[in-house]
């Protein structure tokens, strides 16, 4: 199990998501990724997308200016 | 998702494809405006494919979107929305999907198209025309308007059942509501269409005028978002001020303070502006001065104002804001 980190702040949904969705493809079973976003429309986006496509969500992280979405990578 | 779900019903298994030109309108956009904060935020693609229990591919398309627009071969609608070849671009992409993902055993395409519903891509004459210049051909289905149109390949496989497909066309949409009803499908996203910016005559206007303003009809994902972004002005014919029009704006903003030129008053609270184009020492007065405009300080004698660019030296300047009737109606794009 490895982590990942990936820079999609400044842009607006679905490119995080879009970003996430092809990352995610080269990561293995288990991998951790943090996406680091902007864009408050990620914090429904991204755990949307990976319930829907079998990604765990681990958590989400909010700051001032940050939002930092963490997901396990499924099968 | 009623195409999806008619579909479902006859146990079919269907993914959705969902492709992003840039230019859809989604409610994070809005979002960032400070009086949208309370809207729901939701990717609809995203929500749909929950709600039908389907995965969904979102597939970039920006840069190959961009010959779409330039080029549009069947011409633009009542803005800059080249529906027909936008269609024949998206179901293209489709069919090329198909074949690319063909050891998961996808065999046909479906959309949720109804004859008659829009002016330009869902016309009668217009259906055949996307089918034939996408590739797509006989593996393009319709479920919602199927038995208006030739058979497809699906049907005559046998691998649908022409007879639970539908036969809906025009503008009403009550025989859609009515299945929406008989799904159980309280709520759905864009009833009445209208995802895409570039039927949007105001986002169309600036687009044409960012074009006029370069000389050149190159965009870049930066460019096709400022416009969706803040109060344009463009009081020369060689610069454009990005206006803020609210915090949530100017937060957005500031995270392209590294690639423009930025005006801000700092005496006063104020919109964080960011200077598109090229703009001498000679404007900063008329720029600050039109920026002030827009802040607290409109009234007041003077204001300090700031103006920033990368790597230079930030300078600050006092400056009386224009009053209304000298920032032209013809500034405003």
């Amino acid at each position: 199990m490895s982590e990942y980190e990936l820079d999609a702040r400044r842009l607006l949904c679905p490119m995080p998501v879009i970003k996430t969705q092809n990352k995610v493809k080269e990561l293995a079973v288990g991998d951790i990724l943090s996406v680091i976003c902007t864009d408050p429309g990620v914090l429904s986006d991204i755990p949307a997308w990976a319930r829907i496509n079998g990604h765990e969500l681990v958590g989400s992280y909010e700051n001032d200016t940050e939002i930092t979405i963490t997901i396990r990578v499924g099968s | 998702m009623l195409a999806v779900r008619v579909l479902q019903e006859q146990g079919i298994e269907v993914e959705g494809i969902n492709f992003y030109t840039g230019f859809c309108v989604e409610g994070h956009t809005h979002a960032i405006r400070n009086h949208d904060k309370d809207k729901q935020k939701r990717n609809n693609a995203l929500w749909a494919a929950e709600q039908l229990g389907i995965k969904l591919h979102i597939v970039d398309v920006i840069e190959e979107y961009k010959d779409v627009l330039l080029n549009p071969k069947h011409g633009y609608g009542a803005n800059m929305n080249p529906c027909l070849d936008c269609k024949i671009f998206m179901v293209n992409k489709a069919v090329e999907w198909v074949k690319d993902n063909h050891k998961d055993g996808f065999d046909f395409i479906i959309t949720g198209e109804v004859i008659g519903q829009r002016p330009m891509s869902q016309r009668k004459q217009t259906m055949p025309i996307v089918a034939k210049e996408s590739g797509a051909d006989d593996i393009l289905l319709r479920p919602l308007c199927a038995k208006n149109l030739p058979e497809t390949r699906p049907e005559l496989e046998g691998w649908v059942d022409r007879d639970k497909l539908y036969d809906f066309s025009g503008r009403n949409r009550k025989p859609q509501m009515a299945l929406a009803e008989q799904f159980g499908f309280t709520d759905y996203a864009s009833p009445a269409g209208g995802c895409c910016f570039l039927t949007d005559k105001n986002y169309s206007d600036k687009l044409v005028d960012l074009w006029k303003g370069r000389g050149s009809r190159e965009y870049e994902m930066d460019d096709i978002m400022l416009l969706k972004v803040g109060r344009h002005l463009r009081p020369k014919p060689e610069f454009k001020l990005i206006i803020a029009r609210d915090a949530g704006e100017s937060k957005f903003l500031e995270g392209y303070r590294k690639q423009f030129v930025t005006i801000q008053v700092v005496s006063h609270n104020g919109p964080l502006t960011i200077v598109d184009g090229d703009i001498c020492s000679d404007d900063f007065e008329l720029a600050a001065g039109i920026v002030a405009r827009y802040g607290q300080g409109r009234d007041a004698e003077q204001v300090e104002v700031q103006i920033s660019e990368s790597g230079k030296e930030l300078q600050t300047i006092m400056i009386k804001p224009l009053p209304s009737e000298k920032v032209l109606e013809e500034w405003h794009v």
